[in-house]
């Protein structure tokens, strides 16, 4: 009988991991949809073919060899089906940890949840850089990213491996529970890296100190990717908590979804007012932006906060991004979709609100850990980038960049019928 | 013959249509378009970044009439898309040499 209820504590959260997982998959349609709608039209196709071809990159990179980086194991996956002694040594697992110990579940779900995690880092970088990189020369670094920076970074948090054998993070009074740090700061810093080299986009930025303001072609798409994100974040946060079978997992699963659904709306408003207040008009980018910022913010402890803290933590993440959006205009770094604000500034963000509502880890420990993952993507993606921009060079010419990505890099345009 | 091209504002489009078909018009050549004439563009934020909307959203009506009907076409475009505000728009008249209708070979004024 026991045997038979830790089959089903396993069935129940390897689905819960699967389930998770695809849903976090979807963010990928998010990001989509979000970036295709803030660019111009001139630029969609190569917005769109950047992000499918980045997601699959990934999920082959890290299958090849970025989860055996970042959680030891074989390369290829090799294995991960299990052999003939499958259900004897997960059951053999489930007594150890008990009924209300440890999750147990299929090491094939766990490489699926882990996987479209890292599709998530990567995405983060192709906001930044749209409208003027090469595409080619982007997946090239996709490459690198997905195989070994995010992994090896990975592998100090999450895999609670020493740092170059230095020091351990989890020590240190390190945690991030599903990524504000790990995943959404690192995806920022490779990004902000190859902004710096890639320059602002033509017309952005003129000599006398204007700032254009180039409005995106697509609201109602990057409404739409938005939304689907803060859906797919349900997965991200959700799935993170790791277990659901028993009745404070699920619980926690439940304050999560709860809290992570509260911080999104704190921001999204809070965004929303802050922008009202600075520019006169309800923009709307600036609200979406909140929302993901509320999220980004929540995302390194969405379990331990009450509902209202919750919703603060948000709501601080919205006028953060804000602020974060303009300062980054002024120093002259072009993010025509606010990736670097979203994602790093309150991927720091969340990583110091950790400590307010967790006993368990310190500022010093954030601090470090946020530190350590900043300094590592940022020098690695710079060399990669460095000798991208060196190989086969960043950015596509003024031409083609007057013309449209679209054209240089895909031969195609999303609209070709429309006339205006 | 002439082609008479009004540029008018985009929701005046249904009235000016309704007073062509009432005097007789039968073809029209409608396209979305931009512009301004003294009625000058404003700046707006783009997420804190000025940008400047100097053209505004118009429409463009083409019609292909014959001599007589000159004036009534006129008069009716006038009336329909005026507002008395600034950016009703303009209205240019031009000769047309040769207007042929593709589908039987007709030309000239039984074209139009």
């Amino acid at each position: 009988m026991e045997e038979q209820i830790f089959q089903l504590q396993y069935a129940m959260d390897t689905f819960y991991f699967l389930v998770c997982g695809a849903l976090v998959m979807w963010m990928a349609a998010g990001f989509a949809m979000l970036e295709a709608g803030l660019v111009r039209s001139k630029n969609t196709t190569e917005i769109l073919t950047k992000n499918v071809a980045l997601f699959s990159v990934a999920c082959i990179m890290y299958l090849i060899c970025g989860y055996a980086v970042m959680y030891g194991g074989p390369v290829l996956l090799s294995g991960i089906e299990g052999g003939d002694s499958l259900v004897a040594d997960a059951l053999a697992s489930k007594v150890e940890e008990g009924f209300d110990g440890g999750s147990v579940y299929s090491g094939a779900s766990d490489f699926f949840f882990q996987v479209v995690f890292v599709a998530t880092a990567m995405s983060i970088v192709s906001g930044a850089v749209a409208e003027r990189m090469k595409l080619w020369a982007f997946l090239a670094f996709a490459v690198v990213m997905t195989g070994f920076i995010y992994p090896l970074e990975g592998s100090w948090t999450w895999g609670g491996n020493a740092v170059f054998g230095l020091y351990t993070l989890g020590d240190m009074g390190f945690s991030d529970f599903a990524g504000s740090g790990i995943v959404h700061l690192a995806g920022a810093t490779a990004a902000l890296s190859g902004v710096i080299l890639l320059g602002p986009r033509f017309g952005k930025y003129s000599a006398d100190g204007s700032i254009k303001g180039i409005p995106g072609a697509n609201l109602p798409l990057a409404t739409l990717g938005t939304f689907i994100l803060w859906l797919g974040w349900f997965g991200f946060n959700g799935g993170s908590v790791l277990k659901l079978s028993d009745v404070a997992s699920a619980n926690s699963v439940a304050m999560v979804f709860l809290n992570t659904n509260a911080a999104a709306a704190g921001g999204l408003v809070a965004a929303l007012l802050v922008a009202r207040f600075m520019f006169g008009k309800a923009d709307l980018t600036m609200a979406l932006n909140g929302a993901l910022a509320g999220l980004v913010a929540i995302t390194a402890e969405p379990s331990t906060p009450t509902a209202l803290q919750a919703t603060l933590f948000g709501a601080l993440g919205g006028v953060l991004v804000v602020l974060s959006i303009v300062g980054l205009d002024k120093l002259k770094i072009d993010d025509p979709v606010g990736a670097i604000s979203v994602h790093g500034s309150c991927g720091i963000l969340g990583l110091l609100l950790v400590p307010i509502t967790n006993d368990a880890s310190t500022f010093v420990g954030q601090i470090v850990g946020g530190l350590t993952i900043f300094v590592w993507v940022f020098v690695a993606s710079f060399i990669v980038w460095m000798a991208l921009k060196a190989i086969i060079g960043l950015r596509v010419s003024e031409e083609e960049e007057a013309e449209g990505v679209d054209v240089s890099e895909c031969g195609l345009e999303a609209y070709p019928e429309f006339t205006k | 013959m002439k082609l008479v091209t009004a540029i008018i504002k985009p929701f005046k489009l249904d009235d000016a249509r309704e007073a062509l078909s009432e005097i007789g018009v039968q073809g029209i050549t409608v396209t979305e378009v931009k512009g301004f004439g003294r009625q000058k563009g404003h700046t707006e934020l783009y997420r804190g970044a000025e940008y400047v909307v100097d053209f505004l959203p118009k429409v463009k009506i083409e019609v292909a009439i014959a001599d007589d009907l000159l004036d009534q076409t006129l008069e009716a475009i006038t009336k329909a898309a005026n507002t008395g505000k600034i950016g009703d728009g303009k209205i240019f008249v031009t000769d047309l040499l040769q207007v042929i209708r593709i589908r039987t070979g007709e030309t000239g004024e039984a074209a139009v």
